[in-house]
């Protein structure tokens, strides 16, 4: 090190000899403010624009997040269409447009111009964007890298006319400069509806296909959000409709004021400052949820105050002792009607939509709390048909409907999946990783406040109340698939069972003709009409096993489960490797196998 | 190939007709009995077919189980269990069909007047069922099973369902025979010796002209060639015979022939092993799986001459012929002695201590350590002499 310094010094000498001695005056004149969309020009990856692929994915995310929002708010169907140009190798051009009820005008300028600059931040409200950071980013992304403004589109009501804005960012003032401002003429074909908006970006970024693809991304959106019909086209222009399966709105979530418990300091001394009550035990009754007059009294004694206490008049170490205090007193936990969970019916809806299975069931668990946040799981499990069947099950996971990409292995939902027990459930589960077989896990997390693991929202964080939930609700639906899967291994034997009767009678039959002479095919028929008899009269018995059998009937009434027979092309390989070796036998046996399929289907009696 | 053909030609190689045809191996009236067991069978499967019921078979048990040790007749009885063969029944389907196939098989072969191996059957009822691609027999493994199901259920001997194993055994000796009415003096048979036939019932094999004292079963053809070539048979004036380890059928319905009809005391050479032991076990009392057969074919007189453990010191051996006796030996030595008919007997009790407690077995041919000739020459003499055997 030393012998490095020297030489340095040696070549330039002089250099030592001008080294600025700061004063306190000479930094002051350098510090400044830093802006918050300053700071995140040069931290974009703590957004989720890592790189090219990532960023063009992010892009889509938020505009589609917040189109889905703005309709669910609006009362609206969403209708989405999502568009990907190609301009070159590396630039895009995406449009987004929902039918909305769109954006006032002068209100253009703030959403998609300035960060952290949004409705939903000081709600406690369940919502897909939160911070109001999204889409602002993702229209400084593009900015940054093409120079281009971001163009938006927006009909707020059938009678005016839509309004066309370009806006740019101005980083260091965190604040939207317009470039243009103009009134779109032929709005009738964007928005046939008569409001809506449209959002155009462009950006550098990569286009892929497979896992952590925009194409996933839309599929995953399509199955949590049943109630919204999304086309989308492709930078090849091919066009992909994810169709409505709900015709209703999910029910629109409330709004809660925060928990006491779930406050930190800082949070407490802020909200002290900013309230518009005069005294202690008003702020406390109408700043937080939960707390009454005698809570309100309760805590405000054992923070060595009283109700009366003004709050201008609380200092630092007074908030310090009312927030031990509210740590100490029980208070109920916070309301959960404000919670809007996908619900298990839209559930399967969305999987039934999005995943070619036979077996379908879903779970909804009662709303739990974590950190003073309401929170409720949805679990939804879709099992074999035409899921690759041979490597690990595959997660999908969802905060608030919005589909989470990355980093699924410090996700709480994944440690769910690991810590349920699935060899009880029929499935193989290797030490420590996920259970195998063709099998799709969708676990949702609905929460006023998702816990991610950063700002680019890609991980839930892992509370133990949370991950408890999780592998319930994973249980719960773990038990009806491990049922399903024992029913279909029996109905496998049964159909072995005839099989290995049907194949044999014939030789008895002929053996008994030579011996003595009666008939063979009165034998034969005699002995078939026996077999199939007493193949029935086995199935019959393995149904009336007492628990066996209520387990499978409530399966088929459940209204949880959906099981799609014609969609199960696995049993019939199943068969093929275990008889048939020869194509007539293996036709016989597809015979076999559909009628079994009839009366299963019948038994079931739904099909959705 | 063409010139071969002319030239074979000029042989005038006519096909002769037989002069005799091959008697059957039982009479015509066993040969009606068989067909109309086999046919009552058929009947009742029929029956309960045409009648919606399970059809079945019943086939008493060969096993350890059941058997019963009749210690009046001192030979193995089979007991009175059975075993239901259903027709449904995942695991006894296949099984089913398969003795249904052997029973027509058999009616065939009776009805035609031949007789066929074990695996000559497993052939004849070998074929692809229909529509699928599964043979009725996997293997001749099992098929032998089910005929000797056949055999015990319908209490038919083998040689009444006109099937026959495969052949061992060799006999040499002071006696004529009438085999298929072909006279055969077994004291000219060279070194091969007259190979005994899988069937040795009455109406196969005649005696005529016996002039032996007793019978000398050896355990393996090679100790036989060495008392062949020696003409022990002839210096002692007895049969020789042997039965390729343990004794097929043929040899033990032999065996017992002798002794019955002919009054010939029967001794037995063995090993000095568990294995020489259970030998001598089935030949004297019967084999637990052909336990329903033991009245024809035990012979309840016979007597072991040895190897004895004692002949280790007793004869000088060297340390070179022990065989260390391995777990198993050890573990079916012990079974062998609680056996019921060899639990009384304090002689055999002793004999088996003492070779468990020599820790080796010992086979005959050790003895021609000693010398080339000594096991014909001075052993087996001396114990005739001394009348020193095991019961």
């Amino acid at each position: 090190m030393s012998s490095l310094l020297t030489a340095a010094s040696r070549k330039s000498p002089r250099k030592k000899k001008q080294r600025t001695i700061a004063t306190a005056e000479s930094m002051a004149s350098q510090q400044r403010d830093i802006s918050v969309s300053e700071f995140f020009a040069k931290n974009r990856h703590l957004l989720g624009f890592d790189n090219p692929r990532k960023a063009l994915l992010t892009t889509i995310k938020e505009a589609v997040d917040n189109a889905l929002d703005a309709c669910e708010e609006g009362g609206i169907l969403p209708n989405i269409f999502v568009q990907i140009l190609q301009k070159d190798e590396t630039r895009f051009k995406i449009i987004v447009r929902d039918n909305g009820p769109g954006i006032v005008k002068k209100q253009i300028e703030h959403i998609f111009g300035k960060l952290l600059y949004g409705s939903k931040f000081h709600q406690m409200k369940m919502s897909r964007g939160q911070q109001g950071i999204g889409i602002s980013a993702a229209g400084m992304y593009g900015l940054m890298t093409t120079g281009k403004p971001v163009l938006i589109i927006s009909k707020p009501s059938k009678r005016k006319p839509a309004h066309e804005m370009r806006i740019k960012m101005d980083t260091s003032k965190n604040r939207a400069e317009v470039v243009s401002d103009d009134e779109h003429k032929e709005d009738d074909k964007l928005f046939p509806q008569g409001h809506g908006t449209q959002v155009e970006i462009e950006l550098e970024g990569k286009y892929l296909k497979g896992r952590q693809s925009i194409d996933e991304y839309l599929e995953l959106t399509a199955i949590a959000n049943p109630h919204a019909d999304i086309t989308y086209v492709t930078p090849g222009n091919e066009t992909r409709h994810f169709k409505r399966t709900v015709d209703e709105l999910p029910d629109e979530p409330l709004e809660i004021k925060p928990h006491p418990k779930g406050i930190e300091l800082g949070t407490l001394i802020q909200m002290l400052e900013r309230t518009t009550e005069k005294q202690l035990a008003g702020f406390l009754r109408n700043d937080f949820c939960r707390v009454g007059p005698t809570k309100a009294r309760d805590i405000a004694s054992a923070a060595g105050l009283t109700g009366n206490s003004w709050i201008k008049t609380i200092d630092h170490n007074d908030a310090e002792k009312l927030y031990k205090a509210i740590q100490e007193i029980r208070i109920n936990p916070p309301p959960t009607d404000c919670l809007v969970p996908i619900g298990s019916k839209a559930m399967l809806a969305g999987l039934l939509r999005g995943v070619k299975a036979e077996f379908y069931t879903a779970a909804t668990r009662p709303p739990a709390v974590y950190r003073g946040n309401p929170f409720q799981i949805e679990v939804g499990i879709a099992y074999g048909g035409e899921i690759q069947g041979e490597d690990a099950a595959r997660v999908i996971r969802f905060a608030n409907r919005v589909p989470l990409l990355y980093q699924q292995s410090s996700c709480c939902s994944f440690k769910g999946a690991l810590e349920a027990s699935w060899k009880n459930y029929g499935l193989s589960q290797p030490r420590g990783s996920l259970p195998q077989g063709p099998l799709v896990i969708m676990i949702h997390m609905a929460s006023v406040w998702v816990p991610f693991t950063s700002e680019s929202k890609e991980a839930i964080a892992d509370y133990d109340e949370i991950r408890k939930e999780m592998k319930l609700a994973l249980q719960e639906c773990g038990r009806k698939l491990g049922t399903y899967l024992r029913r279909r291994k029996r109905m496998l034997r049964e159909s072995e069972r005839r099989t290995i009767f049907e194949r044999y009678i014939g030789e008895v039959a002929k053996a008994c003709e030579d011996i003595t002479g009666s008939d063979a095919k009165r034998i034969y028929y005699a002995l078939l009409k026996q077999a199939k008899r007493r193949t029935a009269q086995a199935d019959q018995q393995l149904d009336d096993e007492g628990k066996v059998i209520d387990e499978v009937a409530s399966l088929a009434r459940d209204e949880h489960v959906v099981i799609v027979a014609s969609a199960a092309p696995e049993i019939n390989e199943e068969d093929d490797t275990l008889f048939g070796k020869e194509p007539q036998s293996v036709a016989k046996k597809r015979k076999v196998t559909k009628k079994k399929k009839k009366t299963a289907r019948k038994r079931t009696g739904k099909r959705k | 190939m063409a010139k071969k053909k002319t030239k074979l030609g000029t042989h005038k190689s006519i096909a002769k007709k037989p002069t005799r045809r091959r008697l059957s191996p039982v009479s015509k009236k066993k040969d009606k009995d068989t067909i109309s067991k086999i046919d009552t069978m058929g009947k009742a499967v029929v029956k309960s077919s045409l009648n919606q019921r399970d059809p079945f078979v019943d086939i008493p048990l060969r096993t350890v189980s059941n058997m019963k040790y009749n210690k009046r007749k001192r030979i193995l009885e089979m007991g009175s269990n059975s075993q239901r063969r259903n027709l449904f029944n995942l695991n006894q389907a296949k099984k089913f069909m398969q003795t249904m196939l052997l029973a027509n098989g058999c009616k065939d072969l009776i009805e035609a007047q031949k007789t066929l191996s074990l695996r000559g059957m497993y052939y004849k009822c070998l074929h692809t069922i229909e529509g699928t691609k599964e043979k009725t027999f996997n293997d001749q493994s099992e098929s032998d099973p089910i005929l000797e199901d056949l055999e015990v259920s319908m209490h038919a001997l083998r040689e009444e369902l006109h099937i026959f194993a495969k052949k061992r055994g060799t006999m040499v000796g002071n006696i004529t025979i009438i085999d298929n009415g072909d006279e055969i003096d077994c004291r000219r048979m060279g070194t091969g010796g007259y190979s005994i036939p899988s069937i040795c019932e009455p109406s196969v094999i005649e005696f005529k002209n016996c002039e032996a004292d007793f019978v000398l079963h050896v355990e393996k053809d090679t100790v036989w060639s060495r008392f062949n070539e020696d003409r022990f048979w002839e210096i002692h004036n007895c049969i020789l015979t042997e039965g390729s380890g343990q004794p097929p059928r043929g040899v033990r319905r032999l065996l017992r022939r002798l002794n019955i009809e002919l009054g010939l005391p029967i001794y037995c050479l063995l090993d000095c092993d568990p294995w020489g032991h259970y030998i001598y076990s089935v030949i004297k009392q019967g084999s637990i799986s052909l336990a329903f057969e033991s009245e024809r074919m035990a012979v309840p007189d016979a007597k072991f001459i040895g190897i004895r453990a004692e002949d280790y010191e007793r004869c000088a051996l060297k340390d070179d012929v022990k065989i260390d006796l391995n777990e198993r030996d050890i573990t079916r030595a012990k079974q062998i002695a609680g056996y019921p008919w060899f639990i009384d007997k304090k002689p055999w009790q002793r004999e088996i201590q003492h070779m468990l407690r020599n820790g080796f077995k010992m086979e005959v041919e050790s003895l021609i350590t000693k010398d080339i000739s000594y096991v014909t020459e001075t052993y087996v003499p001396e114990r005739l002499d001394a009348r020193d055997f095991l019961d």
